[in-house]
């Protein structure tokens, strides 16, 4: 959890100048303040801030591990939260002197972060205390309401460095509900009586001569045994026998269904075998296979916490938006947004609703939408659809559509998103074979019973009967499962690669059909490759190459790398405006490149190409096409791909790059242009052919086809950034390794039909003594736990191995990977 | 015998004695974050007013 100080970071601080606060190099310029460099204003208010209150042992803690602020703190920004309706989603207590609040701040990221956050009340002296869950990135601020507005909390935080996430979907769950601390309690009571009932079990095993003959202390071992035994029955055990009757209902089978049959008949059977006198029931088996499912359940059910896999829109879209009134300006919900309102849009806010622009000038960064990070340029007139981010200064829109009925929020109306995780159980592999199983066992029991009639012992079928069912309780195959998912699971968390639950290793593994988003999922979001049309000759090359290179921004770069010239030139009278381009000298010619705009070129612009433009002493001499490149592996991942799957490509940009791609798509798997619901119905007619589809893309125009395909993986470069829901979130730079990971999916699914042949053995020898009518308590309660035990290591370790042998661990690392 | 009955009693008393304290460490929420207090306890609390020495602190970091 990076914990430890980055060796990298160390190394740079010999060579360049570091931010005091945040620990980045300072690029473009050094603030010098307070005998201390920091790259930016940001940097240097949060210190400001910290230093006037006595709290710089922040920096002490993990040296330069602060956030910066990017936005100014503006008064009214975090106003809304003061209207009781909004703010009662967020506030758990309150009764008028103190209120407690939970806020989501995906800045958390240190121990730094911790003891800074739970010492805001010597910033503020309206705050009581505050504590911060790390795993949950979540803060609870406890703070006088008659002294502190919920508002200025919130305005606080965000000074800070730590910006509190509020979106709509906090606030129309309604309060926060409480951990489910449910599965401890049971796990902890199932455990406590099992350890007791075994060892009131153990004298009558060994034959112990004095328990033997003492009737008295048998039975007041057998009714101890009863009544240790009530409490894994009615409580510990209840989430099989709900479960089970959900089925029932359903007319179905689940999994949960043989095993609450099993628990209760063996309940009945020791139940009647004590109160008749006539053994000791097996009260210890019955507490064991409660105790160890409960076990393997916890495991399997491994969540991570601080990722979220059920985003939609509404977690991404503002809460409320500045909307132009009589009164000038008021904070307006998102919700109550109606046709004809003019918002007010500042830099880096999301724009919630289709709407044209009225006034100023628009560059929106749809790159949530599409994974496409550049800003599109937009003027007064032009429709701007929902879901965009201002990048630049105030803007004024007239709502179209009301939010809910816009171009990318009407995906979420479509029937894919009404997934359903109880027919996910019921698909699964799992339970496909517990159906066989349990089939065979009534079958068995139905043979046994009738042998008995025919060799004239009636009596004995009762006896038989129950034992099957109790011996050939599925328990011991449903934990090699769940075990075995919740080991690969975390192993495959640990790399990076987090899945929503453990049927998406199958589903990932079964997949015979990928298709792929282009942009922001093969391609990263801040490399590009340049080529360039028109004429330049050889100095005229150097000379842009060496004018490139005095600029930091990403597209100068790249250009400046590819014409591989490094300072040849002297450069005079260096200008950079930016968002438009660079404006140099070199000798007596006077270069200007960057936007057709600005390089005084008049084009026909064309959408969605990336273009710099060259003039050189007013004359148009040509320009780049900046287009996004393949992340690095990535071509050597899709050629491993393209031998065991069928490839497809749906992108939403035009076809420049159906070239490039054909080397592993075929023509006819490559759709380009593709709308958000385009791509949906696309999955969804591979799916009518039959295919088991995985999806993975990264924006929210690739939400409705992530929904609707077997298994949908989300690209995300920052685990903290919005990634639409899905089965699975990849962290970007594990892209390469994606081949890898399938290929682990699907061993981990050997893993799983292995173990569940071992457990099958288990199961024969136990109803061996079954149908003969031979089997005592203390076999099936040496039994159960040796067989559980043995099959949880095996499975364990057998996954476990694979990991090694799949050589997971040369995945490539990306240095901002964070562990959950 | 009545030793036995004794001894019975005392290891189910110890044992629910444990159960409880397990219960209630589950309801005091201790197994909801179970990495933030193993990192707030290694927090110094420094002496307030005192800017001068946290200052040299810093510096020698």
């Amino acid at each position: 959890m990076n914990d430890t100080p980055n060796p990298t970071r160390a190394v740079r601080e010999t060579s360049e100048t570091v931010c005091y606060h945040c620990g980045e190099i300072c690029r473009d310029t050094v603030i010098h303040a307070h005998d201390k460099d920091f790259c930016c204003d940001g940097c240097r208010l949060v210190y400001e801030i910290l230093d006037e209150n006595n709290l710089c042992s922040y920096y002490s803690i993990e040296p330069g591990s602060g956030n910066t602020v990017n936005r100014p703190a503006e008064g009214g920004r975090y106003a809304y939260l003061d209207d009781p309706e909004i703010n009662a989603g967020l506030i758990h207590f309150n009764d008028g002197k103190h209120v407690h609040v939970t806020l989501f701040a995906p800045g958390i990221h240190c121990s730094s972060c911790i003891w800074l956050l739970e010492h805001l009340q010597k910033l503020n002296p309206g705050i009581f205390h505050s504590s911060v869950n790390f795993p949950k990135r979540e803060v609870t601020v406890a703070f006088n309401p008659e002294k502190v507005k919920l508002s200025e909390v919130a305005a606080l935080m965000s000074s800070i460095g730590y910006e509190p996430h509020i979106s709509m979907q906090d606030l129309e769950s309604g309060n926060k509900k409480q951990a489910d601390r449910s599965s401890w309690y049971k796990i902890g009571i199932a455990g406590f009586c099992f350890g007791n009932i075994m060892m009131f079990s153990f004298p009558e095993y060994f034959s112990i001569a004095d328990v033997a003959d003492d009737p008295g202390l048998r039975q007041t071992f057998s009714y101890l045994n009863l009544g240790f035994s009530l409490p894994v029955l009615l409580y510990s055990a209840s989430g099989f026998f709900k479960s089970a009757w959900g089925a029932i209902k359903a007319k179905q089978l689940n999994i949960d269904l043989p095993l609450a049959a099993a628990i209760l008949m063996t309940f009945i059977r020791s139940v009647f075998e004590i109160f008749s006198n006539t053994g000791p029931g097996y009260l210890d088996s019955m507490s064991g296979i409660v105790f160890f499912m409960l076990i393997g359940r916890a495991f399997q059910n491994k969540t991570y916490q601080t990722l979220a896999f059920d985003r939609d829109y509404r977690s991404y879209f503002p809460v409320a938006v500045s909307v132009a009134s009589a009164e000038g300006e008021e904070r307006v919900p998102v919700t109550a947004l109606k046709r004809g309102m003019r918002m007010i849009i500042r830099n880096g806010e999301i724009i919630p609703a289709d709407s044209i622009l009225l006034r100023g000038e628009a560059a929106i960064d749809y790159s949530f939408v599409t994974g496409e990070s550049d800003p599109v340029e937009k003027k007064s007139g032009d429709l701007i659809y929902a879901g965009g981010k201002q990048a630049g200064r105030r803007i004024e829109l007239e709502i179209v559509k009301p939010v809910k009925q816009s171009y990318l929020t009407t995906l979420w109306n479509k029937p894919a998103f009404a997934k359903d995780d109880a027919a996910e159980r019921r698909a699964s592999l799992e339970n496909r074979i517990n159906t066989w199983f349990t089939i065979s066992v009534f079958i068995i029991a139905a043979l046994s019973a009738g042998y008995w009639y025919w060799a004239g012992e009636p009596m004995r079928i009762l006896h038989v009967v129950t034992t099957i069912l109790i011996v050939a309780c599925p328990c011991i195959l449903l934990l090699a499962a769940s075990f075995t998912q919740g080991n690969v699971l975390r192993i495959m968390g640990r790399y990076g690669f987090f899945l929503r639950n453990a049927f998406t290793i199958e589903k990932i593994a079964n997949a015979k059909v990928i298709v792929f988003d282009k942009t922001g999922t093969l391609t990263g979001n801040s490399e590009f490759e340049a080529s360039f049309e028109g004429t330049l000759d050889e100095t005229e090359q150097d000379e842009t190459g060496s004018i490139c290179a005095h600029s930091n921004h990403p597209l100068s770069r790249q250009i400046a790398l590819q014409l591989g010239s490094r300072f040849v030139q002297e450069v005079s009278d260096f200008e950079e405006t930016p968002g438009k381009g660079i404006k140099a000298r070199i000798g007596i010619n006077e270069y200007r490149i960057g936007s057709a705009e600005f390089a005084g070129v008049l084009t026909n612009s064309e959408m969605n190409v990336t273009k710099v433009y060259v003039s050189k002493n007013g004359e148009f001499k040509g320009f780049f096409i900046m287009r996004h490149s393949l992340r690095k592996g990535v071509g050597e991942m899709l050629d491993k791909l393209a031998g065991k799957h069928e490839l497809y490509l749906l992108s939403g940009d035009h076809d420049g790059d159906r070239e490039r791609m054909s080397r592993w798509f075929k023509a006819e798997n490559m759709h380009f242009k593709c709308s958000p619901a385009d791509k949906l119905e696309f999955i969804g007619q591979l799916k009518a052919e039959g295919k088991k589809v995985m999806m993975i893309g990264d924006g929210l125009n690739d939400a409705g086809a992530l929904q609707e395909s077997d298994a949908g993986i989300a690209v995300s470069d920052n685990l903290n950034n919005f990634s639409p829901a899905s089965d699975a979130i990849i962290d970007g730079g594990l892209m390469p390794g994606l081949d890898k990971l399938i290929e682990y999916a699907v061993d981990s699914d050997r893993v799983i039909r292995l173990s569940f042949a071992v457990s099958l053995i288990y199961n024969v020898v136990g109803l061996y003594f079954a149908v003969r009518g031979e089997l005592q308590p203390v076999i099936a309660a040496i039994l159960m736990p040796v067989a559980s035990i043995t099959i949880v290591s095996f499975a364990t370790l057998l996954s476990t191995i694979m990991a090694s042998v799949r050589k997971l661990k040369s995945i490539k690392h990306d240095e901002n990977h964070i562990s959950v | 015998m009545s030793a036995l009955f004794l001894l019975i009693f005392i290891s189910i008393a110890v044992a629910a004695g444990f159960l409880a304290a397990f219960l209630w460490s589950v309801k005091k929420g201790q197994y909801d974050d179970d990495y933030t207090p193993a990192v707030r306890m290694l927090f110094d609390d420094r002496p307030e007013n005192n800017k001068t020495e946290i200052k040299k602190t810093n510096q020698s970091n």
